[in-house]
């Protein structure tokens, strides 16, 4: 399976001397934006959680917003995605309402999933969005059958398969990669390395730690790519839908990345050192990175307050709405049980 | 206006915490996701992140303050612009910020006033079950197996829809481990009728993934028993997801395959989980007897929206029955039929425990007790309507299965007939079930451990007081 190390994108980043393919300058803008949107929803849902306005488990995914990002900016509509319980920047990432999205951490009747699914439980027919899965591994089945249907229909459509370094443990993974190669499927799975399953790190958990290799025995192409920087995750994200849409079957990306704030919001992360964390932030922010070649392209400071300014109205319009929304109506009990 | 920032809560249980340390001094400037201060609750200590920018302005609670309530504000953070004098500005604690209200006033509510009491959950919808369909007079009926039913039950789904498959172990070349499947492929190619690997776990989610996706799986398990390693995707994905997608995102899809004792295989292969998955509200659970009411129940499980478990009986893949000979034959899921009628007691079953039924009435005639046998056939949603007007006419109830006692559907089937017919009962209600063993393998043991025709007459009996 060379094709993927074959690839333009790879090639080209070596010319470059490692550094992966540009962005244009609108595409910088945008994922800029996409970013700082789930960074300051998060930051606020994590304020919310506080609050005691929402309930329950709550994964937040700052740091890792370049995966959901640059993965997005390769897709197109009918291609679907599902993920694990750490699930907000992707909905938010598939275009998903920041107000649907905030209402149903809170519980509200406006929530994505009226209410009923809560932070780990949310679904979006129209966006492609097949959740939103509360139990560790169980996604990846689920988004192997995904590309199943797409192949059986005969449509040119990638499923796109989220999970973590934990999840990557989990039994029915391999029993998915096996059926996905088997038979074709085209299923790009992402595992999302943010080198800390809860609390355990991969060192300690894993006997192989390159997740780019995990599809090996099965014949799965993988790749590792820099998850803090969107441009390598949008370049290997083309590469990959390139392949799963030419009908090679299914391919592993790893991207690696990181989690500045604990497994869930009432974790408190003593299992790593506080430079550790300060460091990634320093050095590989995502969004920093991406500000920072803005700025040297000369993007006025302005412009990019302005940026600032629009998400974190949408994303107080969306804090405002869920505290504000009524609380699904007591009928909803006992409906969608059976359709 | 200046920013106020909240004790928070680490866990929706945490109500306080103590202040442990301040990490920026007033003055300081601060930039969102910066640690300004650490809390601890006697389970953990946690670092308190900036979510705004700016300026400590001033820090209201100092360090090592206990016993800080949760949304007490700690500090206020003043914006670009802002300086010291803006702090006169922000409202007298504790001043709720206008978004944090619902949150708060509920906080305050708990401390201040008596608990309201919790609101009365609403009753649950009752399931109303379609009548069964007539089969006209003159109809031809067809003697056919078990075996074949559910072949014809799927042959005809998949003609008529596209978007129905079959997926399973040696479901397509080797035409099923027990020929249920037999002529499918070569009806309908190996695109819609698929050989999975051994891979219970792996295949059950894909198919509901399939099925999130619109397709119509048949997913077969070549028995029940191994789809205890799918468990969690047949009811956390499957089970769930309506629900859980406030409606949004159902999942067509049957599981089928023979559940139950077999004969002689041991512990691990004879296991009756029909009380397991009826337990589980999202999901529809069916256990026919009859040769009409496998292909009948098969083609309604087939069309219904959503998930079905469809638990089959190996012994009685053999058996043949009369089968109306109809271009569209279905029976509805979730309506029981009175197998036998008859006055004096009410025997309830299901799939195999039918077969014990049946031949204890035989048996219970002879001796002059009429007893009325009602099939189930549907464990979930159950229809307790037809099991308690019979109920009413006799007073008296025994329930045959093979499966355990403890938590079993006969228990279930006693509590119904004991909250709607209690007052014309005229004994306990008694159950033949399987023996609270794993199954053995010596044919004795086995034998023992199964519910036998005699245990069923002599509850019929026993309730009867004779």
């Amino acid at each position: 399976m060379a094709a993927p190390k074959k690839s333009a994108a790879k090639e080209s980043g070596q010319e470059k001397a490692g550094s992966p393919p540009d962005l244009s300058q609108e595409q910088e803008l945008k994922a800029l934006r996409d970013m700082l949107l789930i960074r300051r929803f998060e930051e606020k849902a994590g304020q919310l959680y506080g609050m005691g306005a929402i309930g329950g488990f709550c994964h937040l995914y700052i740091g890792q917003e370049a995966v959901v990002v640059g993965m997005q900016m390769a897709l197109k509509l009918g291609d679907q995605v599902i993920t694990g319980y750490r699930d907000h920047g992707h909905m938010l990432a598939c275009g998903m309402e920041a107000k649907g999205v905030m209402a149903e951490l809170t519980g509200r009747r406006g929530g994505y999933s009226k209410g009923k699914g809560g932070s780990m439980h949310m679904f979006s027919l129209e966006k492609h969005f097949y959740g939103g899965h509360g139990i560790v591994g169980a996604q990846v089945s689920l988004g192997t059958g995904l590309g199943f249907a797409n192949r059986y229909r005969g449509n040119d459509s990638v499923s796109v398969t989220y999970f973590g370094d934990g999840a990557a443990n989990q039994g029915q993974v391999y029993e998915s990669f096996n059926m996905a190669e088997l038979w074709k499927l085209p299923v790009i799975y992402v595992i999302e390395n943010n080198r800390y399953a809860m609390g355990t790190s991969v060192s300690r958990a894993s006997a192989q730690q390159d997740f780019s290799k995990r599809g090996a025995s099965f014949n799965i192409p993988g790749k590792q790519v820099d998850g803090m920087d969107v441009r390598a995750v949008k370049a290997a994200a083309d590469e990959a839908v390139a392949w799963c849409r030419g009908g090679n079957g299914p391919i592993i990306l790893e991207m690696q990345t990181y989690r500045y704030r604990g497994h869930s919001m009432s974790d408190p992360a003593k299992y790593r050192t506080r430079e550790e964390v300060e460091k990634v932030r320093h050095d590989q922010d995502p969004i920093e990175q991406v500000r920072n070649r803005l700025l040297e392209a000369k993007v006025s400071e302005q412009d990019l307050k302005a940026i600032d300014a629009e998400v974190r109205e949408i994303v107080n319009a969306a804090a405002d709405f869920a505290q504000h929304d009524p609380e699904p109506d007591p009928s909803e009990l006992y409906t969608d049980v059976y359709r | 206006m200046p920013i106020q920032v909240l004790m928070p809560a680490l866990s929706p249980t945490m109500e306080k915490g103590n202040l442990a340390k301040w990490l920026k001094k007033e003055g300081e400037t601060i930039k969102s996701g910066d640690v300004i201060a650490e809390i601890e609750t006697d389970k953990a200590t946690m670092e308190v992140e900036a979510t705004d920018e700016g300026t400590l302005g001033k820090i209201l609670i100092p360090e090592g303050t206990a016993d800080v309530a949760v949304n007490t504000p700690i500090a206020t953070i003043l914006a670009d612009g802002e300086s010291a004098a803006d702090l006169a500005k922000a409202p007298a604690a504790p001043p709720p910020k206008a978004e944090a209200a619902p949150a708060e006033a509920k906080t305050e509510a708990k401390a201040e006033a008596p608990a309201p009491k919790p609101a009365a959950a609403p009753a649950a919808p009752a399931a109303v079950a379609a009548a069964d369909p007539e089969v006209p007079e003159g109809t031809e009926m067809v003697t056919q197996t078990i075996r074949e039913a559910l072949r014809d039950a799927m042959a005809e789904e998949m003609r008529r829809d596209g978007d129905v498959f079959i997926m399973g172990e040696e479901v397509a070349e080797y035409q099923g481990a027990y020929k249920v499947t037999q002529g499918l492929l070569q009806e309908f190619g190996a695109r819609r009728v698929i050989d999975t690997p051994i891979t219970e776990h792996g295949f059950a989610g894909v198919g509901i993934g399939a099925a999130m996706a619109g397709l119509k799986p048949i997913v077969e398990f070549m028995t029940w028993n191994f789809a205890m390693q799918a468990m969690d995707q047949i009811i956390n994905s499957a089970g769930k997801t309506l629900y859980m997608s406030g409606g949004q995102m159902g999942c067509s899809i049957v599981f089928r395959g023979p559940n139950g004792a077999a004969a002689r295989v041991a512990a691990q292969h004879s296991q009756d989980y029909a009380a397991w998955y009826s337990q589980i509200p999202g999901l529809k659970v069916i256990a026919p007897y009859s040769a009409a009411d496998y292909k009948g129940l098969l083609k309604a499980a087939i069309r219904d929206p959503n998930p079905v478990i469809f638990l089959e009986n190996e012994v009685l893949y053999g058996h043949t029955g009369e089968v109306p000979k109809l271009a569209d034959f279905i029976v509805p899921i979730g309506k029981a039929k009175i197998a036998r009628p008859g006055k004096d007691v009410t025997l309830v079953s299901w799939a195999m425990g039918m077969s014990y039924a049946l031949k204890a009435a035989e048996e219970l005639a002879k001796e002059g007790i009429e007893a009325e046998v009602v099939d189930l056939r549907t464990i979930r949603p159950m229809d307790t309507e037809t099991v308690v007007n019979s109920v009413k006419k006799t007073g008296r109830a025994v329930t045959v299965e093979e499966g355990w006692q403890q938590s079993g559907v006969g228990a279930e089937v006693a509590a119904r007939i004991m909250e709607h017919a209690f007052d014309y009962l005229d004994a306990p209600v008694a159950r033949v079930s399987g023996k609270d063993v794993p199954m053995p393998y010596a044919h004795n043991l086995e034998k023992l451990a199964l519910p036998s025709v005699a245990e069923v007459v002599a509850a019929a009996k026993a309730v009867s007081y004779r």
